[in-house]
């Protein structure tokens, strides 16, 4: 049997490496590039502004309006930052600057294990727990008839989805924050709050918008867990009780239906093109701010 | 100090401490109430045997189907993406380490695809079976979950790689290996905990996303039996089994959901543990 020398061993290894690393720098523009042909065909016979302003959807009349879709996208991914934002940062706050280490050591496996939970046992537990609340409790407290299958309950699902995202990057901001600058703030008589908020929250500010935004990026493509509990009504909510439609959600109910009407399927990988320039546009915006963050 | 000052003082505390177990009260509510309803309808019968004919309108049968094509999907991918995955990880951190932008550029890549949406690797994994002729599979299920997996992998190994000590590499350079010996045999053994980590992060993602599977791997009530049939999953089975109207089947759905969550509980302990065993291996300097 022949043996490889160490340089050819070396050559080998180093193909194979310098493959892997073009496939992988490549994907993003694969990906875009794949789903820009595939949606082609319905950007040549509509305009984008039709596209993403017109309200009606009805396939199998030629008529793909997403306004709808992109609307109730934006409800819960917008409603869904504004539960979870202020639990995150006051949280990281609390466990960065106001407990022992000891305690990050109990609060890391619980991120761990909520950002291990797979969408499907979100949305479950959504059907199981926050649907019956809302539409037996909170709907009628407030004096609203609802089926509880709402914006409301996808937006509170998805908030405890990107929990554990959006913690995990403002613990490393706050523990990446100079120790001095707590203690010299201190030290001048500040106290602890106050040194929080006129110093450390300040400090890391564009981190802290950064932990937001990729909490952003992330809520607006989560398919399952959404799609169980929002309700699947193609119409424009009115108010957080109804139920609403998301753009993933869009191409998960439907991908089975899509090749047997026209431009159906182009239709859908449109939608896909939107959330991926979404989700690329998002990151790429916020890692500008992990960079700024990074330089003072 | 001001009244309203020491109120402000108080009230963000007590604020911050609600928050912080909040997060832990929910954790222990989802558990809680996922296997309060689960674990009643959980039985040998499920996790042994396939559905029967009429299972989804309450006849008897099991998930195994879902079970072994979960397993078989997720494994089949960790592996593909450990083969691209662990190449691309020592690359960056002994070929490269010199060239700061060229590495800054191909993590900042690699963060972006981290933060596509699985449905978009669905998506396009789909437009893709449909361009060569595939029919929904397990290889197609293969091949776009280790898409979506690849960053999540690799980001993982480079983290870890990138605090192996630069003496460490000077050392085996002097004794004259070359570049990729001191990848694949130095690096490698140096980070043996955080590689399996890594692996197993990336298998518990595999295992747990059903957005990216819907299209292309399908769905089946037999066992997984060949690359170029279809496979059912865990989490298409859970959401297949919700949909029916029959409770007895829905309960069904929750056991099959206690079943997904243990799996990933059991992968994320074994991590913890793998990971502290495998120190021994590790040169502390």
């Amino acid at each position: 049997m022949y043996i490889l020398d160490r340089q050819q061993r070396h050559n080998v290894n180093y193909t194979w490496m310098i493959l892997s690393v073009l496939v992988v720098a490549s994907m993003p523009f694969l990906l875009f590039i794949g789903l820009y042909l595939k949606s082609f065909y319905l950007l040549e016979h509509y305009s984008l502004f039709d596209l993403l302003f017109s309200k009606e959807w009805r396939p199998s009349a030629g008529k793909f309006g997403f306004y709808p879709f992109i609307l109730g996208s934006i409800w819960v991914t917008l409603l869904a930052m504004l539960i979870s934002g202020p639990i995150c940062l006051l949280s990281a706050i609390y466990v960065t600057q106001y407990t022992k280490r000891r305690f990050l050591r109990i609060m890391h496996p619980a991120i761990d294990i909520l950002a291990g939970i797979p969408s499907v046992v979100y949305g479950l537990w959504g059907i199981l727990v926050i649907v019956p609340f809302i539409s037996r409790y909170l709907g009628p407290f407030l004096g609203i008839r609802t089926m509880g299958y709402s914006i409301l309950a996808g937006a509170f699902v998805l908030s405890i989805m990107i929990i554990p995202f959006i913690l995990n990057i403002l613990i490393e901001i706050f523990r990446a924050i100079p120790m001095e600058l707590k203690e010299s703030a201190l030290s001048l008589g500040a106290t602890e709050w106050q040194t929080v908020k006129y110093v450390l929250v300040k400090k890391a500010r564009p981190g802290i918008i950064a932990a937001f935004g990729f909490g952003l990026a992330r809520a607006f493509g989560e398919t399952m867990a959404v799609l169980m509990v929002v309700g699947n009504m193609i119409k424009i909510p009115k108010n957080i009780f109804e139920p609403g439609y998301t753009l993933p959600a869009l191409i998960a109910n439907n991908y089975g239906e899509m090749l047997s009407i026209p431009r159906y399927d182009s239709a859908l990988m449109f939608a896909a093109l939107i959330l991926l320039a979404v989700s690329l546009f998002f990151n790429l915006v916020m890692h500008f701010f992990i960079v700024r963050f990074n330089k003072y | 100090m001001k009244l309203y000052q020491k109120i402000e003082e108080r009230f963000f505390k007590v604020m911050m401490i609600l928050a912080t177990y909040f997060i832990l009260f929910i954790l222990a509510i989802i558990i809680y109430s996922i296997f309060e309803k689960g674990i009643r309808s959980l039985s040998w019968e499920m996790v042994s045997q396939i559905p029967k004919e009429g299972y989804y309108y309450g006849k008897g049968g099991g998930i195994l189907n879902a079970i072994l094509g979960s397993l078989a999907l997720a494994f089949g991918s960790t592996v593909l993406a450990f083969f691209i995955g662990l190449p691309v990880a020592l690359y960056i951190n002994v070929f490269l380490v010199r060239m700061k932008k060229l590495v800054r550029a191909i993590r900042f890549i690699l963060d972006l695809i981290w933060g596509i949406p699985s449905i978009v690797y669905g998506a396009f994994g789909f437009t893709m079976m449909i361009l060569v002729g595939l029919q929904t599979s397990l290889l197609a299920g293969i091949l776009t979950v280790t898409l979506f997996i690849l960053p999540i992998m690799i980001r993982s190994m480079d983290e870890i790689l990138q605090t192996v000590p630069s003496g460490l590499t000077e050392a085996s350079y002097s004794l004259g290996s070359n570049k990729s010996e001191t990848a694949f045999k130095i690096f490698t053994r140096q980070s043996v905990s955080g590689i399996i980590t890594a692996v197993l992060l990336s298998f518990g993602r595999a295992i747990g996303d059903a957005a990216s599977v819907l299209f292309t791997a399908g769905y089946t009530d037999n066992l997984p039996n060949g690359w170029l049939e279809p496979v059912a999953t865990l989490p298409l089975s859970i959401f297949f089994q919700l949909a029916s109207p029959v409770p007895e089947v829905q309960n069904r759905a929750y056991a099959s959901a206690v079943i997904l969550t243990l799996i990933i509980l059991v992968v994320s302990l074994f991590s913890r543990g793998l990971g502290k065993r495998y120190h021994k291996t590790k040169i502390n300097f």
